[in-house]
């Protein structure tokens, strides 16, 4: 799992697992235990055009410990980078992921690094689930030099190629037919793998998802199209905006699952269950029936179009966190003090990364010059005045 | 645009600037100020109110009160059918919306940026710009596409594109740009009571501040002509296109003094204001927040050479913005930005003017 290298180094990790270890004198030590354990999803899939997979996952205690690990982490990160936002260390645009960890985790549990993920703007869980460290997120985030994009992309661009990263999009579905392309490429190119193209329930009206969808199922491509439904576009609920919100019936022709996104162990089978689908017969659509906690963006309070008592609900009944955590108590796996330690150990782990990150320097100018082209050919650019700021493109 | 610089002016430092802000607005006998954002919701509020046919439509302007809030308050006073939300779909909501006009209604459809209006160009422009010529005048285009344009402050590349130049080279549109509060007001209802289709390029950055208007401004009728630019302050030496009253405050101080014009409208371009102004001055700086390949400045530099070539004393300086895609990080944006800084080496250069160096003896 390339989430226990989200510290700064391997040695974190490992002295993250001695103190717990230590901890278990009357019990297996869990940190390294693949024993199978089967758990119910909360709910059955509902599927559409085709048979649903079981509702019996097998998973492990290291597997359910990483999944609370790793999203206690992502929690804490996207509330640190609310503060840093208020602190105005986060400029622009800002979208927060927290209530939707179970999707990151779950998915990647599923598949492997060859498998690629594009998403849209809500963004920094799914790159930190795809191997980005705390640091190169907060650092892109405030907009310095060990930014995940050196800075220049922002909180909405955030990419991780090594890993079949793709961002990270602005416009709002745009990232589905280029989803669709990495899947193509990957079976011209015969891999073997699948892509899985994540937006919102906003992003679900979108024709150019339709158009994108129709020539995957013409050519059997290995597509996985994921609707984070978290039930609001921006301040828009979902039965505004679509006259069927059954987004996993979207397809039509192209198979459907629903699947509950605040359950890690359902992502994760739903998100298997696709891999072999998509492989064998072109793409699908899961539903991820999904929440935010946070309002759209910074910018919005997310309490003008939804009652504080709706988020305080699905946070006590539903929370991904805390259901894992239930699970893995109710499993002695571990004890309380031990799963409120790994949360302090995130948190500072989270607060270093921080730290670290505003010691980073902001760009040199130059790199307002790099990376325009791939193969720049000698041509100039120039800055707002084109006779004193001017660069070469290499 | 002019304010662009005026606002990052603002944000850089207040108490150099407010001397120079309360010289500027005494030029106005005005007694009230309002925010541009007042100006748009009221002038939208008046063009509903006179003409049934007027309706709003675009992604949150309703219940939300618009994500920028200009049109807040509408939906409660003109009810759904005459303000929309509509679904994260632009290319069918701006078809839809162009369809309507085609019908006989006006309606104004909001982008919540205008880099989403990049989804429904072909509407705009094969649906919209060429319908009246394509027809030979039977099917006119009564409709208003606006919202925020350019920059703003660390949104990202995505997020940041003037399409003043992409738009303004289309012809069958019009493409207008307000500066202050007056402008926005009398330009928008210019926009819905005109009978073609208009481009609307509003900035998010001046939609909070405020400036004075006259009670002529104020009043319901009031409506500013399409296609004429407005000579912000006169000047002597160079002229300034679109940009910042600020540039011509620091310049006086060097002796040099601006004429600056707020063009208003990029589509038709008041070509003649422009050349009549070079050939006062003799000498011409255009500035504009978006690309300059192609952009708004080289329209002008080309109309200027063609119509008063003889006039020019130094060639055309063209401000813009850098030829990159916007970046993130804070301290590379504001490179990529026109800054008052670039207007006045322009300037100074234009006048054969050094910038001066460290004091000397």
């Amino acid at each position: 799992m390339a989430l226990s290298h989200l510290g700064a180094s391997a040695s974190r990790s490992s002295s993250l697992l001695k103190p717990l270890s230590s901890a278990l004198s009357l019990r297996r030590p869990i940190s390294g235990d693949n024993s199978p354990l089967t758990v119910e999803t909360s709910v059955p899939f509902t599927s559409h055009q085709c048979e649903a997979p079981s509702r019996s996952v097998e998973t492990n205690p290291k597997e359910l410990l990483t999944f609370f690990r790793d999203m206690a982490l992502m929690r804490r990160m996207e509330i640190a980078a609310d503060s840093l936002y208020k602190a105005k260390l986060i400029r622009g645009f800002c979208h927060l992921y927290d209530g939707q960890e179970a999707v990151a985790v779950g998915m990647e549990a599923a598949i492997t690094k060859k498998d690629c993920i594009i998403t849209a703007y809500r963004d920094h869980c799914t790159f930190v689930s795809r191997g980005g460290t705390l640091l190169e997120v907060f650092a892109e985030l405030m907009g310095r030099q060990a930014g995940c994009s050196k800075g220049k992309g922002g909180s909405m661009h955030f990419y991780k190629k090594d890993s079949n990263f793709y961002g990270g999009h602005g416009i709002v579905g745009a990232q589905v037919p280029l989803g669709c392309g990495l899947a193509f490429a990957q079976k011209y190119s015969k891999d073997e793998t699948v892509t899985f193209a994540l937006y919102g329930d906003g992003a679900a009206n979108q024709g150019q998802l339709f158009e994108a969808l129709n020539i995957s199922a013409l050519w059997d491509l290995p597509a996985i199209l994921v609707c984070e439904n978290n039930h609001y576009g921006m301040g828009t609920a979902e039965w505004r905006a679509a006259k069927s919100p059954a987004y996993y019936k979207r397809g039509d022709y192209v198979p459907g699952l629903k699947v509950d996104g605040m359950d890690a162990l359902a992502v994760k089978q739903a998100c298997k269950f696709a891999k072999e689908h998509a492989l064998k017969n072109g793409p699908i659509i899961l539903e991820m029936d999904t929440y935010r906690y946070h309002g759209h963006s910074m910018s919005d309070p997310g309490s003008t179009y939804r009652t504080r008592d709706e988020i305080s609900g699905v946070r006590q009944e539903r929370d991904p966190i805390e259901r894992i955590r239930k699970l893995i108590l109710s499993h002695d796996l571990a004890t309380e003090k031990e799963l409120k330690d790994v949360e302090k150990e995130v948190r500072k782990e989270v607060d270093d990364a921080i730290a670290q990150a505003k010691e980073s320097p902001m760009p040199e100018p130059s790199e307002l010059f790099t990376n325009v082209y791939a193969k720049g050919l000698g041509v100039e650019s120039f800055g707002a005045d084109r006779k004193e700021v001017r660069a070469t493109l290499p | 645009m002019l304010a662009i610089a005026r606002q990052r002016m603002l944000g850089q430092s207040f108490k150099k600037i407010l001397p120079a802000v309360s010289v500027l607005r005494s030029y106005s006998s005005a007694a009230k100020q309002i925010t541009v954002r007042e100006a748009l919701n009221s002038a939208l509020d008046e063009e509903m109110s006179a003409d049934p046919k007027v309706f709003l439509m675009g992604e949150e302007v309703g219940e939300y009160q618009g994500a920028y809030k200009i049109t807040k308050g509408l939906l409660e006073k003109y009810g759904p059918e005459r303000v929309l939300d509509t679904p994260i779909t632009e290319a069918g909501f701006t078809g839809i919306g162009v369809g309507a006009a085609y019908y006989g209604l006006k309606p104004v459809v909001e982008f919540m940026t205008f880099n989403f209006s990049m989804q429904a160009i072909d509407h705009i422009i094969n649906s919209a710009a060429k319908s009246n010529y394509m027809s030979a005048g039977q099917i006119s285009v009564p409709i208003v596409f606006r919202g925020p344009n350019g920059a703003a402050a660390g949104v990202g590349a995505q997020h940041s594109q003037c399409y003043a130049a992409w738009y303004a080279s289309c012809p069958g549109l019009k493409v207008l740009s307000p500066y202050n509060s007056e402008d926005a007001r009398g330009l928008l209802k210019a926009a819905i009571r005109d009978p073609d289709p208009v481009v609307f390029l509003e900035n998010e950055l001046l939609y909070g501040e405020s400036f004075p208007v006259s009670d002529e401004v104020l009043d319901s009728s009031f409506c500013l002509p399409i296609g004429k630019a407005k000579i912000e302050r006169e000047g002597k030496d160079v002229t300034i296109t679109a940009f910042s009253k600020m540039a011509a405050e620091m310049l006086e101080k060097d002796g040099i003094y601006a004429e600056v014009i707020n063009l208003r409208s990029i589509r038709p371009l008041d070509r003649s204001t422009i050349n009549a102004s070079v050939r006062k001055t003799n000498r011409l700086i255009t500035v504009e927040e978006g690309f300059p390949q192609h952009g708004v400045g080289a329209e002008i530099c080309a109309s200027v050479v063609e119509e008063s070539f003889s006039y020019l004393d130094a060639p055309v300086e063209r401000i813009a913005g850098a030829d990159v895609p916007m970046p993130y990080a804070a301290n590379l944006e504001r490179m990529a930005v026109p800054q008052v800084e670039d207007i006045v080496r322009a300037a100074k250069r234009a006048c054969y003017r050094s910038v001066p160096l460290a004091a000397t003896a």
